[in-house]
């Protein structure tokens, strides 16, 4: 196809033609990933910096190796060691990324609409790797990569995700991608985790967990912070736990062949057992894989994009 | 010198006046009809000839924020869009808190103010909640109302104080409402656009519950108080259910609580941020019942001017707030004459008569011996709003670029022109 968009500010209004685009290019990129030399020469000559306002270790690290594997040149920038600790404003941060002459910026940050206000001051393409609670659309890219790898298409599939949906970008991007893609997703959280009026944004809200799962294809936890015990919006670890965690009873409501999912990092004992994270069917650690093909077909494609200029 | 505003349709509702006749102007003062000769005429055909419209709500920046807008700027904007008085709310820096910074505002406003300005002084010490304000000597300065606005009066005890202890001096109490635990990091209203969004959203009830609190403290000290900038459907039907029980309860609301929804934040427009935020069609079309049916007494504009640097900057850092005084006029008039919501007295009322009233400021009336402060606007007029035309400082407004109806062609300040349409 025809790849006109500049930027991947998230998969709200991006078309079921572009995903397939991109998980068609994951898939050749997939291919050089197995390869005993993981480097092809795609993006010499191409930069690609990510620029992150907020700690990461998977996806920033994530872009990183794709560059390296596509042969772009890549550098980091974080917050706390660059001219933002300085009280340098955002615009200007990016702008001097811009005009160094920076192909690709992927950029993190804590303020939903961060990447969407960078992208219209600068030439570069801006691939928005999480912004607050907005969209983490690479995160939601990979996983419906996954998805397709295991179950061959979206089609049709029961996606259930499970956690604290109000703080997930995540969960955002997955349900505007796979609603796409023509999967059908249902969310179950506790209450207070819940944004209103999700059900929206075309998702079925169930009351339990239990009634989220059954016969699920996939069954997706989402990461809980800690820290959102301490603002009262749930009681406690193991309540949290006991009611909105999977464990091996709950999986026997999903399909035989549910897929266990999770963006990672993982709560052991929260929002997933341990014997859950490391079940045979966990494609955690497939999901990471597939994040890096995911992000080389990304920076393949936005930073090639110019060439048509 | 003195004015004949000949040929205009005079629109004086408080002495009920909808006709078409001339205004004569002397000393300052409207006065009974003199004889042409020696006077400036000023032709108003085909225009509305009106008390001068009285905000009573703007942030006037100075002291202390004379880069996003000064007391001269402020007041030339406000004469652009037909206001002939405003009452400046007390969050500068330093706070309006004390006689001495009313002093210094309306000796600068005397200045180099182009309309009247009464300034608003400070319910608590540094608007922080703990201690009164000496209230008796801000009356005593000039200060025409008390308000914390920017900020809540958190405490419920220390609300019934202030009211209590204000009434002493007569003086007017204007809340600010907003539950501070219930707003929780908020940034715009919760709803489906800031789940779409990803945004914090806060909640209709951050506003409700502390103008039911607020409504109740009034009903039980029998002491006044006006509500300021009301958004949601509930704030509108606590204030309509309190007036039926006699409760000394008014209010207002801001052009945009009733031409704007949080659609308007789609693509993170700062410009439509604010405090209260943007709400729901729903609340939009309640607004506008509560308009139309006397539960809301006036339309303020809470002005609030705010430099670029302050809202070029991601959705949640950016300053809350827009600038009013220069499209408040014409979005009465398209949003709520032009769409048969309330009639054109009516709109008057809302920006002259009732805030002067509330206020107990000399304005509101074209009565023989008020204050010649006049606005003569022509309301078929069509404009398209360009920010950069503004007089304010600062141009964070969300409707540059709006097809509005209302222009404002004079305004006259106790006999003089402030504002003559190029």
């Amino acid at each position: 196809m025809n790849w006109t968009r500049k930027d991947l500010l998230g998969l709200k209004d991006v078309s079921a033609e572009e995903i397939q685009y991109i998980l068609d290019n994951a898939a050749t990129m997939k291919h050089i990933l197995s390869q005993n030399v993981k480097k092809v020469p795609h993006l010499r000559g191409k930069s690609v910096i990510t620029l992150f306002y907020e700690n990461s270790t998977r996806t920033r690290m994530s872009f990183e190796l794709a560059g390296k594997y596509l042969s772009a040149d890549t550098a980091n920038i974080t917050a706390s060691g660059s001219s933002v600790a300085k009280g340098e404003n955002l615009l200007d941060t990016g702008r001097t990324l811009d005009v160094m002459g920076c192909d690709v910026i992927v950029m993190r940050h804590n303020c939903s609409g961060a990447p969407h206000l960078l992208s219209q001051h600068v030439n570069a393409s801006v691939i928005n790797a999480g912004d607050g609670m907005n969209e983490h659309p690479t995160q939601a890219l990979l996983d419906m990569f996954t998805m397709v790898e295991k179950k061959g298409s979206l089609k049709g599939l029961k996606v259930a995700i499970l956690g604290d949906v109000l703080h997930s970008r995540v969960a955002r991007s997955n349900f505007y991608g796979l609603n796409t893609m023509g999967a059908k997703v249902y969310v179950a959280s506790p209450a207070t985790l819940l944004p209103k009026n999700v059900e929206e944004l075309g998702v079925t809200v169930c009351k339990t967990v239990e009634e989220a799962i059954k016969d699920a294809d996939v069954v997706m936890n989402l990461r809980m912070q800690l820290e959102r015990q301490k603002s009262g919006l749930f009681p406690s670890v193991s309540e949290y736990a006991k009611y909105y965690g999977l464990n091996e009873d709950k999986l026997k409501l999903a399909k035989p062949d549910a897929l266990i999912m999770h963006p990672g990092p993982v709560n052991r004992g929260v929002e997933i057992t341990t014997g859950i994270a490391d079940h045979e069917r966990s494609v955690i650690d497939e999901q990471v894989t597939n994040g890096v093909a995911i992000r080389m077909a990304l920076l393949y494609i936005f930073a090639n994009r110019r060439n048509e200029e | 010198m003195k004015k004949i505003i000949k040929n205009g349709l005079v629109i004086d509702p408080a002495n009920n006046i909808n006709e078409i006749r001339d205004i004569f102007i002397d000393g300052g003062r409207i006065v009974s009809a003199f004889d042409e000769k020696d006077a400036e005429i000023i032709d108003a055909k085909g225009c509305i000839v009106a008390p001068g419209l009285v905000d009573m709500h703007v942030h006037l920046r100075e002291p202390g924020f004379e880069y996003k807008e000064t007391i001269a700027t402020g007041t030339a904007a406000a004469a652009k869009g037909g206001f002939t008085s405003v009452a400046c709310m007390p969050n500068t820096n330093p706070v309006t808190d004390n006689a001495a910074v009313v002093t210094f505002i309306k000796d600068k406003a005397e200045k180099e103010g182009s309309v009247n300005v009464y300034p608003i002084g400070a319910i608590t010490k540094g608007q922080k909640g703990e201690e009164l304000s000496e209230i008796g000597e801000l009356k005593a300065a000039g200060a025409v109302a008390i308000s914390d606005d920017g900020r809540p009066v958190s405490s419920a005890g220390m609300m019934r104080k202030a009211l209590i202890y204000s009434s002493g001096f007569d003086i007017p109490v204007i809340s600010h409402c907003e539950v501070m635990s219930l707003v929780d990091g908020g940034v715009m209203n919760e709803g489906y656009y800031s789940t779409y969004l990803g945004l914090r959203g806060i909640p209709d009830a951050a506003e409700e519950v502390m103008v039911s609190r607020d409504v109740i403290l009034s009903e039980e000290t029998g002491v006044p108080v006006h509500i300021a900038h009301i958004s949601t459907k509930g704030s509108a039907e606590i204030i309509r259910q309190a007036k039926k029980r006699g409760v000394k309860v008014t209010c207002e609301t801001c052009p945009h609580y009733f031409s704007l929804t949080d659609a308007a934040v789609v693509g993170y427009n700062t410009n439509a941020k604010m405090n209260p935020p943007l709400r729901t069609d729903e609340d939009v079309a309640a607004i506008k019942e509560a308009i139309k049916d006397g539960t809301v007494d006036a339309i303020a504009t809470d002005h609030a001017p705010h430099h670029i640097d302050e809202k070029n900057v991601e959705f949640d850092y950016a300053a809350n707030g827009i600038v009013g005084l220069e499209t408040a006029l014409s979005l009465g008039i398209s949003c709520l004459v032009n769409e048969g919501v309330i009639t054109m007295p009516e709109l008057i009322e809302k920006l002259s008569v009732n805030p002067a009233k509330i206020l107990g400021i000399p304005a509101g009336t074209l009565s023989e011996g008020a204050p010649a402060d006049v606005v003569i606007f022509d309301a078929n007029a069509k404009r398209t709003v360009n920010v950069s035309e503004f007089a304010s400082k600062s141009k964070n407004s969300p409707y540059d670029g709006y097809e509005l109806s209302g222009e404002v062609k004079y305004t006259i300040v106790g006999g003089n022109i402030a504002h003559k349409k190029a």
